[in-house]
């Protein structure tokens, strides 16, 4: 165990699967049903008494729950460790920190690549189209068997941050404060555009095989490398590009040819590309790009969006966004910001100036830092966390 | 901590306990975190600079970052007790809309505004015949954020046609003890520097009394 020496030895870290019986089903959006339903998670730290310290933390698109652990598979620290760990703001010996891999992906939660008991095969393109909502009922669904009625907060960035709009308009009553990074109330025509190059990228590799890939022993490795490169530009803002790669080349003098990539930032997404395989199932990447598509939590509320958040006006919230932030820019944050107002919700707003982009949400953001740390103290002793 | 600003104070004073305020152009929160100390308030603040509002969040003070001018239009109607705008009236694009919402959105309004009236004011006028800078208005004319300056009596006449009653009126300065006056005495003009209104919505009321006095400098 490789991963030990890395990871803090501060950090009390647990987690698993659950496996819920055929019984009980998770009923989807699309009028399907999953079972028999496994939720792969981790936590840190530890519930307190009063079980009223926990917090879920949402992950992101290509994300998984090994938020402030060592990835199993690249070994690499976790996605928010510079939230997650001690005198961090979420510090696990305070709180209670709970992340699973939602539904649909492929880090031991049910998802395309999951067995269908069934056929005794893996489910492919046979898996039903899932919601953010789903994900988010899969969730309540852990924290039940957890025994944990309330949350503390429910923190995401990007998609983590629609699971956490999702949460305060589906369960308010469990929930004490949400915390919402870059991310939006609606997935926007040029968000399900890039979207939809990532997903004909994949489908255009002949090792695809219509989803069925894992039957034919192959995977559509680049068809997913196209996918990551294209939704990786859309990650950074372009000032970040410039100024990490410019047009740097990679040797002397240009190539005159195709073979090898001639600028950095070409060599930088085709690595990205080719790291991401190693990591993400091709399929999941269809399924959880559908499912952000489909995100439109005014629709779903009568096509206001204040309406979503009307039984949560004791839910404390704070919404965050990037000033280079081109995918989720401002403008989403503000309307969702406005929609809380309307609605009588109490929301601290901040648009958090940098240059990183959509990224910076992962990256050293002194700013965001602070602001999740003012937020937590605060919305602490409100609940009367020691 | 910095000996409590004299404005603050009658703020704090007017302010009932455990009542619901939204304060406009909250800056990095201190009369927020002031008011959440002393009286418990459950506090919103609204600031336009991102780093005032980082500030606020890291003190435990829920802020939006929004502008008055735009966002007050969002908040549904009587949502706070009370709407606080200290000296930033002049600085808005349509006091006039602000003012009105202000009081959609709260029971109260706690505005304050330097008063162009202020004998100082008319001094440097008509001596200098320059647009005045001042303890209160410190900037010079083309770098001032102040766009729409007013008089007591601008203001009170504003009040008078949005239909909203002055509750309260003191004249504050950051270093000297709030006075409790009369607005609508002329000599409150000349020497008032910054006002402290305490507003409502007027209701139904016998006709006003008759007025002494309507002029200023020739009554």
């Amino acid at each position: 165990m490789s991963q030990t020496v890395i990871e803090s030895p501060a950090i009390e870290t647990n987690g698993g699967t659950l496996r819920l019986p055929a019984d009980a089903p998770l009923r989807l959006d699309s009028g399907a049903t999953l079972a028999p339903l496994e939720i792969a998670y981790k936590t840190y730290g530890r519930l307190n008494a009063e079980r009223s310290n926990a917090v879920l933390v949402c992950h992101a698109l290509t994300g998984d729950q090994h938020a402030a652990s060592v990835h199993p598979i690249t070994g690499k620290p976790g996605w928010w460790n510079r939230v997650i760990g001690p005198g961090l703001p979420l510090d696990p010996d305070r709180y209670f920190i709970i992340c699973t891999n939602v539904v649909g992906g492929c880090m031991g939660s049910t998802g395309p690549s999951s067995i269908d008991p069934a056929t005794g095969k893996p489910f492919g393109l046979t898996f039903p189209v899932i919601t953010i909502a789903d994900m988010v009922r899969a969730q309540a669904m852990l924290l039940d068997a957890l025994g944990i009625e309330t949350l503390f907060a429910a923190v995401g960035g990007s998609m983590g941050g629609m699971q956490v709009l999702q949460w305060a308009a589906d369960y308010p009553h469990r929930l004490h404060s949400a915390v919402c990074i870059a991310a939006a109330a609606r997935h926007s025509a040029q968000n399900i555009a890039f979207h939809e190059v990532g997903r004909q990228a994949i489908m255009a590799d002949p090792d695809w095989r219509g989803g069925a890939y894992e039957a034919h022993g192959v995977r559509p490795e680049k068809g997913l490398a196209v996918a990551r490169m294209a939704a990786h530009i859309t990650y950074l803002s372009e000032a970040a590009l410039q100024r990490k790669f410019g047009r740097e080349l990679q040797r002397d003098g240009l190539s005159w040819g195709f073979d090898a990539p001639d600028f950095q930032v070409e060599s930088y997404l085709r690595y990205q590309g080719a790291s991401f395989v190693d990591r993400f199932d091709a399929n999941s990447y269809l399924y959880i790009t559908r499912a952000l598509d489909y995100f439109d939590l005014a629709a779903s509320h009568g096509g206001v969006l204040a309406n979503a958040f009307r039984r949560a006006r004791d839910v404390r919230f704070c919404v965050l966004s990037f000033s280079s932030d081109w995918l989720y820019s401002t403008g989403e944050s503000r309307d969702i910001v406005r929609a809380l107002n309307a609605a009588g919700c109490r929301a601290s707003f901040v648009e958090i100036e940098t240059d990183k982009g959509h990224d910076a949400i992962f990256l050293e953001e002194p700013v965001l830092h602070s602001a999740l740390r003012g937020f937590f103290e605060s919305q602490a002793s409100r609940r009367g966390l020691a | 901590m910095t000996a409590l600003r004299e404005d603050f104070k009658e703020i704090l004073r007017l302010v009932r306990p455990n009542t619901r305020v939204l304060d406009v152009g909250c800056g990095e929160g201190d009369l927020l975190e002031l008011l959440t100390q002393e009286k418990g308030v459950d506090g919103q603040g609204l600031e336009i600079s991102p780093s005032g509002v980082a500030a606020c969040l890291a003190k435990g003070i829920a802020a939006v970052q929004g502008d008055g001018d735009r966002d007050l239009d969002h908040f549904p109607t009587q949502a706070f007790d009370y709407a606080i705008l200290s000296k930033t009236l002049q600085q808005m694009r349509e006091p006039r809309h602000v003012l009105t919402e202000l009081m959609r959105i709260a029971d109260r309004a706690l505005v304050s505004v330097p008063n162009f009236g202020h004998w100082r004011m008319r001094w440097a006028l008509l001596t200098q015949g320059r647009m005045p800078e001042t303890k209160a208005l410190p900037d010079p004319w083309w770098s001032t954020p102040n766009i729409h300056l007013c008089t007591l009596r601008d203001f009170t006449t504003l009040c008078a046609e949005l239909g909203l009653r002055i509750e309260a009126c003191a004249a504050v300065s950051p270093d000297q003890p709030a006075r409790n006056i009369d607005p609508a005495r002329p000599i409150e003009n000349w020497r008032a520097e910054t006002a402290l209104f305490l507003l409502t919505r007027e209701r139904p009321r016998p006709p006003a009394p008759e007025r002494t006095t309507t002029g200023d400098l020739f009554d």
